[in-house]
C-alpha cells in the first residue's frame, strides 16, 4: 500500500493527469455499462452512445491542431468524411469475406491511414500559410472534399471497378454488378460494426496516442512553434516538420472518428460532413479549453448531449443551445468575467475563514 | 452570347458577394476578428423586407430602409453584448466561437419566427430588362441595379473612409487600436460604427440575393456568408478594395464553372481557385505583406 503511494507521489504531474483522464473514461463506461444493464438507458441515450465517441475522438483530434500545434484548423470533418467513406467503401468491398471484428479492425486501420496521407497531402501547402488564411484553407479543402464526394459514382462487377465522376445513372456495370457509391445518395448497407465499448476503446487508445505525443520530445517541439515560431525555429527545431505531424495525426485521428460513424449508420451520406460540423467540433475544443483535453472530452460529451436531452423542448433547444454556448463563452473568456469570478472566490473564501474563527 | 450573359450574371452574383465581404473585411480590418454572424445577418434583412412588404404592405423604398435601420441595430447589438466583452481576451478564438454561437442563435430566432419552409421572396426590384444585340442577350433588371448598387457602394465607402473624420478613424483603429487611443480616437465608438455599417450594407445584399434567387429560408445567409468570406480573403483580408474585386471574381468563377463544367463541383472550383490563389500570395490579391520581425 504504502508503496503505491510512493509511486503515486512520485509520478510526473502529466502522467498524473493522463491517468486520470483515463480513469474518467473508464468510469463513465462502467456507469453507463452499469445503467445499460439494468435498464435503466433510455432508447435516445443508447442511440447517443456512438455518436459521443466519434464528437469526443474528433475533439480530441482537433485539440492537438488547434491546442497544442496552435493552428485554426476548420476542415476538420472533411478528414472525418474521407475516413468515414474509405472505410464503408472497404467493408462493402469485402462483405462478409472476413469475420465482423476483423473487418473492422482493417476498416479502421484502412480509414486511419487514408485519412492521415489526405492529412499530409493537404497539410503541405496548407501549413505555409498562417493564423485567419490557414484556416480559410482548410474550410475550403473540407468543402471541396465534401463537393467532390457528392458527384462520385463507384460500382463493382465481375469485370473490376468502375469510377465515375458526375452521374451515375451512365455507371455501365455487367449482371451483377453493384453500384457502392451512388453520388449524392451516399454508400448505403455498411456493415453496423461499431459499438459503445469498441468506440471507448478507440477514445482510449487516441488518448493514449495524443497525450503521449504532447508529453514527448516532439510535442514539445510542436508547443514550441505554437508559442514562438521564431525562436523555435533559430534553436533549430524543423518547422515544417513538427507542423505536418501534428496535423497529419490529427487527422487519421478524426479518419477513425469518421470510420465510427460510417459503421454505425446504415446510409453514409456527406452531408453530415460539412463545415457545421467541423465548427461544431471546433466548438468543443475551444469551449473545453484550449489546449486541455480533458476539457474537450466533457465538452463533446455535454454538447453533444444537450440538444438531444433538450428534445422535449422541441422548437426551442437549438435556440437555448445558441444561448447556452454564447454565455459559457462570455463566462469563461470575457476579462471581465474572469475578474468577477476570481473576485467571488475571494470573498468565499474570506467568509469561509471568519467562520472558521468564529467556531474557533 | 451565351458566355456573355454568364458573364454578367457572375459579375451580379460577385456584386452581392462583394457587398457582403465588404463587411467581413471592414470588421476583420478593425476588430481583427471573423465575424461569422454576418452571413445570418443578411439573413435577418431579408426576413425583414418580405413581412414589411408581404405582410404589411410597405412600398419596397421603404421596406429596404426599414430593414437597413433593423440591421444596423442588430449588428451593433450584437458587438456590444457579445464581442466586446470578449475584445481583450487571451484566445481569439474566443470571439470566433462567439460569433458562431450568435449565428446559430439568429437562425434558430428565424426558425422560430418564420417556420423552415422557404419563402419566395418577391423581386422588389421594378426595374425593366434591357434586351441586347436583337433579343439574344436579356439582361434582367436585378442584374442591373446589383452591378449599379454595387459601384455605388464601393466608391461612398472608399470616400467616407478616405475623406471623412470617422473613416480615417477607422483607418487609425486598424492599423494600432493603442496608439488610436493615445490620439483621443473613439475606438469603441468606431468599432460599434464598423459593424454597423457593415450590417446595414447586409441588409442590402440581403434584399438584392433573394431578388435575384428568391427563395428565402433561415438558413439563406449561410453559404453566400461563407462564400463572400471567401472573397474577402481572396482579395486580402482587411482591404476594401480586395474585397470588391474578390468578391466579383468570385461570382465570375461560380457562374462560368456552374455552366460550362459541372453545377455540382461549381462550389469546389472556387475554393480551389481560393487555395491556388493563397499559395501563390499568402495574404491574398491586395493583401499586405507584413515583414515579422524578431
Amino acid at each position: 500500500m504504502t508503496v503505491m503511494k510512493n509511486t503515486i507521489k512520485n509520478m510526473k504531474k502529466s502522467t498524473k493527469s493522463n491517468l486520470i483522464t483515463y480513469g474518467m473514461v473508464i468510469v463513465a463506461y462502467i456507469i453507463v455499462q452499469i445503467f445499460s444493464t439494468t435498464g435503466n438507458l433510455s432508447s435516445m441515450m443508447q442511440g447517443l452512445l456512438v455518436p459521443l465517441c466519434i464528437y469526443v475522438i474528433a475533439a480530441v483530434s482537433l485539440n492537438l491542431v488547434v491546442g497544442f500545434s496552435g493552428e485554426l484548423s476548420l476542415g476538420h470533418a472533411g478528414f472525418m468524411c474521407i475516413g468515414a467513406y474509405v472505410s464503408a467503401f472497404f467493408s462493402s468491398c469485402v462483405g462478409d469475406a472476413l469475420p465482423g471484428p476483423l473487418r473492422f479492425l482493417f476498416a479502421i486501420l484502412i480509414g486511419a491511414a487514408v485519412a492521415g496521407i489526405f492529412g499530409i497531402l493537404i497539410g503541405i501547402p496548407v501549413l505555409r500559410l498562417r493564423g485567419d488564411y490557414l484556416a480559410i484553407v482548410t474550410l475550403a479543402f473540407g468543402e471541396i472534399i465534401k463537393n467532390l464526394m457528392n458527384v462520385l459514382y463507384i460500382g463493382i462487377d465481375g469485370s473490376g471497378l468502375h469510377i465515375q465522376a458526375s452521374d451515375g445513372g451512365a455507371l455501365v456495370l455487367d449482371a451483377g454488378g453493384k453500384v457502392i457509391v451512388n453520388g449524392a445518395l451516399g454508400i448505403t448497407g455498411t456493415p453496423k460494426d461499431s459499438t459503445f465499448t469498441i468506440g471507448v476503446i478507440i477514445i482510449l487508445i487516441t488518448l493514449f496516442i495524443v497525450q503521449n505525443l504532447v508529453n514527448s520530445r516532439s510535442g514539445r517541439a510542436i508547443m514550441a512553434i505554437r508559442d514562438n515560431r521564431i525562436a523555435a525555429e533559430s534553436i533549430g527545431i524543423n518547422i515544417t516538420k513538427y507542423k505536418l505531424m501534428a496535423f497529419s495525426i490529427s487527422a487519421a485521428l478524426a479518419g477513425v472518428a469518421g470510420v465510427l460513424y460510417s459503421h454505425n449508420l446504415a446510409t453514409l451520406t456527406v452531408k453530415k460532413f460539412d463545415y457545421n460540423t467541423s465548427i461544431m467540433i471546433l466548438v468543443f475544443v475551444v469551449l473545453g479549453g484550449i489546449g486541455n483535453i480533458r476539457g474537450s472530452i466533457i465538452a463533446a460529451v455535454i454538447l453533444t448531449a444537450l440538444p438531444e436531452l433538450l428534445r422535449g423542448l422541441s422548437d426551442y433547444r437549438m435556440l437555448i443551445y445558441a444561448i447556452v454556448l454564447v454565455a459559457m463563452m462570455l463566462f469563461n473568456w470575457a476579462p471581465a468575467a474572469i475578474s468577477w469570478r476570481e473576485r467571488m472566490k475571494e470573498k468565499i473564501a474570506e467568509r469561509r475563514k471568519h467562520q472558521t474563527k468564529e467556531a474557533a | 452570347m451565351s458566355f456573355i450573359s454568364h458573364l454578367i450574371n457572375g459579375i451580379s452574383l460577385g456584386s452581392v458577394y462583394a457587398i457582403i465581404a465588404l463587411g467581413y473585411t471592414m470588421v476583420y480590418g478593425i476588430a481583427k476578428m471573423l465575424n461569422f454572424a454576418h452571413g445570418d445577418v443578411i439573413m435577418i434583412g431579408a426576413y425583414v423586407v418580405f413581412t414589411s412588404m408581404t405582410g404589411m404592405g410597405l412600398n419596397p423604398i421603404l421596406s429596404i430602409l426599414l430593414s437597413m435601420v433593423v440591421c444596423t441595430v442588430l449588428g451593433v447589438v450584437i458587438e456590444r453584448i457579445a464581442y466586446k466583452p470578449l475584445r481583450n481576451a487571451a484566445s481569439p478564438l474566443a470571439v470566433l466561437i462567439t460569433a458562431i454561437g450568435i449565428s446559430y442563435l439568429l437562425q434558430n430566432v428565424a426558425l422560430l419566427l418564420f417556420g423552415a419552409g422557404a419563402k419566395t421572396f418577391t423581386n422588389v426590384v421594378t426595374f425593366p430588362s434591357i434586351s441586347l444585340a436583337g433579343g439574344k442577350l436579356t439582361i434582367t433588371g436585378v442584374t442591373i441595379v446589383t452591378i449599379l448598387a454595387c459601384i455605388v457602394i464601393m466608391v461612398g465607402l472608399s470616400l467616407f473612409v478616405g475623406k471623412t473624420k470617422p473613416g480615417r478613424a477607422m483607418q487609425a483603429v486598424s492599423e494600432d487600436r493603442g496608439a488610436a487611443q493615445l490620439m483621443g480616437v473613439n475606438v469603441n465608438g468606431t468599432i460599434a460604427l464598423t459593424f454597423a455599417i457593415g450590417s446595414a450594407l447586409a441588409a442590402i445584399a440581403g434584399v438584392l440575393l433573394c431578388s435575384a434567387y428568391p427563395s428565402l429560408t433561415p438558413y439563406t445567409g449561410a453559404m453566400p456568408g461563407i462564400k463572400a468570406f471567401v472573397a474577402a480573403v481572396f482579395g486580402g483580408i482587411g482591404s476594401i478594395p480586395g474585397a470588391m474585386i474578390g468578391g466579383i471574381l468570385l461570382g465570375i468563377i461560380e457562374l462560368l464553372s456552374k455552366a460550362y463544367i459541372s453545377s455540382q463541383v461549381a462550389d469546389a472550383i472556387v475554393f480551389a481557385v481560393l487555395i491556388v490563389v493563397l499559395l501563390i500570395k499568402p495574404t491574398g490579391l491586395f493583401g499586405k505583406n507584413i515583414q515579422e520581425k524578431v
